[in-house]
């Protein structure tokens, strides 16, 4: 398949059926008592993490080990190497001298994994590289999406918040673009680019009868400190998604959020447990989609993977 | 008693007189003689037919890094990496460490260049202390000292507020000398990695826009006007600022400007594999913007090219883009970029890129006895170039301590073989013949 996963700009449309499938199969292992596979024994995967991260960090600490692969966490905090002034490129090449197969990066630079993946020979993994990517995020969307929606051509995703400083919406809009559906990027106006593939609409109002699923970003406390917009609670009556406009969203319309959030900020705490929210599904798909990838790139090293 | 050479069958080519012809040229006791009437038993005869011999290069921009980072490059060093591409001067940038705001710094910096005696080392001097913007630092002192300084600058940084820019050209202006900037508004490019753009976007770096650098270019015209200090733009990169430039040229105003072969090769699509090589400021542009600088050295908009040959150690380069200073070298590359991307393609002739390199910043920096012309009673200050010759740039084979050049492996047209330094051969068959004192 390929041997890094590093932008979405590297998926075409069957590449992420496949993965999106495999995941499903093996969505159906996760739902077992026994929960393991031994595919990847013998494996080894780091997770280097240079910035805070639980739920992405657990998730494919928990999809590598269901395929029996060993795990190594480094988090680069106060105690590390890091702290001592070590360089992404020699902490890599340390882990790289204990064996490590796969790298599983989530760093506060954009272009860090990309970066990695030239300085090392183990395949690199993009858990989130500043505000550029996060592409196995977007995967996970699009299989949470495509248990809706079976498919996802045509189909009307507004992403509402701040696509600016966004790896989520960077990745989303491609991996959304990609398989045919129609995104439209709502915020405010300083915080909303023109990304390629997708519209903009600064009225959230517009919108929100409209679309299918409705993908709420986190707004970061700075954002409001640095004056990208007046005040938190003109952002929530302008752009945050409350009980009133999710009355008028489409009957089998969905709310999805890549976490953590902003309860009262982006989005209301009654409406984040409406029905229509799949937030806590996503989580559960991530897991099985991080499998699949994990699955789908060490085993075409043994020419059992996909093409 | 300097050996004698005598160049025999070049092209001439001698933007200070117009001359382009093929003639021998003699040199002997650091100066230029009459091939003609003169007999040189003892002279070294080197065959320059099909090659040109031209006046020495003067870069308006160089970062030394002496003192404060020898390991990145020193006064030597960069002396021999100046010398190997053809330059008989070079300014010396003032942010070092310390920076050069006193006479006593700039007046080391121009004894260590002389010492080394490969070029002319001429140090430019903060305009303020510390290059904070804040307090001026000792003009006139720097200006009366040894070292002569001529041309002020806080290069790395513009100086952000404008009451302080106008004392400073106030005060500038009663020596002579020249006011030089670095245009960057700093509130707009904090942070920024790279040209703010569609590029920028995609790659999920914070930018900074072209607005950053013509806000200042627009703010210090309009300054220059009302004190009558002449004024120099650093490294030139906007469509924008350039169009500003012209227009206060065409309205009389005597203001100077410079681009560097790095804005007139590449353009922000470098950035795309997040190579920190590229990273440098101000940031690589658009295509528009790429042929705009080409449009202003063919139009003389922009008056010189300059490298900003900004050397920086390999860890520094190596570490993720956004941590990655930015700064690239160009001494040993900018002929042969501005062969190949400005005279191959027939943008500008082989006169005026001599014209650039050497002539105008010569005479921006005031320095009378580089760029030409390349008259008999004249300063030996020459260059022997292979027009032709096709290399790949090798960064290992550089003379400088530093290798961060986005040009590795690059394959260009146009190569220095012999540089005279007041009539020394500091460069022979492209080797630097090592440190002579004058």
């Amino acid at each position: 398949m390929i041997k890094h996963l590093l932008s979405m700009d590297q998926l075409d449309r069957d590449q992420i059926d496949t993965i999106l499938e495999t995941a499903q199969s093996l969505r159906q292992v996760t739902d077992r008592r026994m929960k393991k596979l031994p595919t990847l024994r013998g494996r080894t995967v780091c997770n280097l993490f240079y910035e805070a991260s639980t739920r992405t960090r657990i998730s494919f600490e928990v999809a590598a080990k269901r395929l029996s692969a060993d795990v190594i966490n480094f988090t680069a905090d106060a105690k590390s190497s890091v702290a001592k002034g070590e360089s992404l490129k020699d902490t890599a090449w340390t882990l790289e001298a204990m064996g490590v197969d796969v790298i599983v990066l989530r760093h506060w630079a954009s272009g860090a994994a990309q970066q990695l993946s030239e300085w090392v020979a183990a395949s690199v993994v993009n858990a989130g590289d500043g505000q550029h990517e996060h592409p196995t995020q977007a995967l996970l969307d699009l299989y949470s999406m495509r248990e809706h929606f079976k498919d996802l051509e045509g189909l009307k995703v507004a992403i509402v918040g701040d696509i600016l400083h966004s790896r989520v919406a960077r990745s989303n809009v491609k991996g959304l673009v990609t398989m045919g559906a129609e995104v439209v990027l709502v915020g405010p106006p300083t915080l909303v680019p023109k990304l390629p593939g997708a519209d903009v609409q600064p009225d959230f109002d517009s919108v929100i009868g409209e679309v299918d699923v409705c993908y709420l970003l986190r707004v970061q406390k700075e954002r409001q400190a640095d004056q990208f917009f007046p005040t938190n609670r003109e952002y929530a009556a302008m752009w945050g998604l409350n009980a009133r406009r999710a009355a008028r969203m489409k009957p089998h319309a969905l709310i999805m959020h890549p976490g953590p959030m902003n309860r009262g900020v982006e989005i209301a705490a009654d409406v984040s447990e409406s029905p229509k929210s799949i937030i806590v599904e996503q989580v559960a798909n991530g897991v099985a989609v991080r499998m699949s990838l994990l699955y789908l790139m060490l085993g075409s090293e043994n020419g059992e993977g996909m093409q | 008693m300097s050996p004698s050479y005598l160049l025999t069958g070049g092209r001439v080519v001698d933007p200070a007189s117009g001359r382009d012809e093929i003639a021998d040229v003699a040199i002997s006791n650091g100066l230029i003689e009459d091939a003609g009437s003169v007999a040189h038993p003892d002279a070294e005869t080197i065959d320059v037919s099909g090659h040109i011999v031209c006046p020495g290069f003067v870069d308006l921009h160089t970062h030394l890094r002496e003192p404060g980072r020898e390991d990145e490059e020193t006064i030597a060093s960069g002396s021999a990496a100046a010398a190997a591409g053809g330059y008989t001067a070079i300014c010396a940038m003032p942010n070092t460490d310390p920076v050069a705001d006193t006479a006593s710094i700039v007046e080391k910096v121009w004894a260590l260049g002389r010492e080394t005696g490969l070029v002319e080392v001429v140090p430019a001097g903060a305009l303020t202390k510390g290059l904070l913007g804040e307090r001026m630092s000792d003009i006139g002192e720097m200006h009366r000292c040894s070292a002569g300084v001529r041309l002020f600058t806080d290069d790395g940084k513009g100086v952000q507020d404008a009451l302080m820019v106008r004392r400073l050209m106030e005060y500038i202006a009663g020596f002579g000398a020249v006011y030089a900037e670095h245009c960057e508004v700093e509130s707009l490019a904090r942070g920024g990695h790279m040209h703010e753009g569609e590029r920028s976007l995609a790659l999920g770096l914070a930018g900074i826009p072209a607005a950053a650098e013509e806000l200042m270019v627009v703010r210090d015209i309009a300054l220059a006007r009302l004190t009558g200090c002449r004024l120099h733009i650093l490294h030139v990169s906007t469509t924008g600022a350039i169009e500003a430039i012209r227009e206060a040229k065409r309205d009389g105003l005597v203001v100077t400007t410079e681009a560097t072969p790095h804005h007139f090769t590449l353009t922000d699509s470098a950035l795309e594999g997040y190579d920190p090589r590229a990273k440098v400021n101000p940031p690589l542009r658009e295509e528009a913007d790429r042929l705009a600088v080409i449009e202003g050295l063919v139009d003389g908009t922009i008056d010189a090219i300059a490298t900003d040959h900004a050397p920086h150690a390999r860890e520094e380069k190596d570490q993720e883009l956004t941590q990655a200073p930015p700064g690239l070298i160009g001494l040993e590359t900018a002929f042969a970029l501005a062969m190949t991307e400005l005279v191959a393609p027939g943008h500008l002739s082989l006169s005026t890129v001599i014209e650039r390199l050497s002539t105008a910043p010569a005479r921006i920096l005031g320095l009378e006895a580089h760029g030409g012309p390349l008259e008999p009673g004249r300063p030996a200050n020459l260059t022997v170039v292979d027009p032709e010759a096709e290399w790949v740039v090798d960064p290992d084979a550089f003379r400088s301590l530093s290798t961060n050049t986005p040009f590795a492996g690059r394959r260009v047209t146009g190569r220095v073989l012999h540089t005279f330094y007041y009539g020394r051969a500091t460069v022979l068959n492209g080797e630097v013949r090592g440190t002579v004192s004058v």
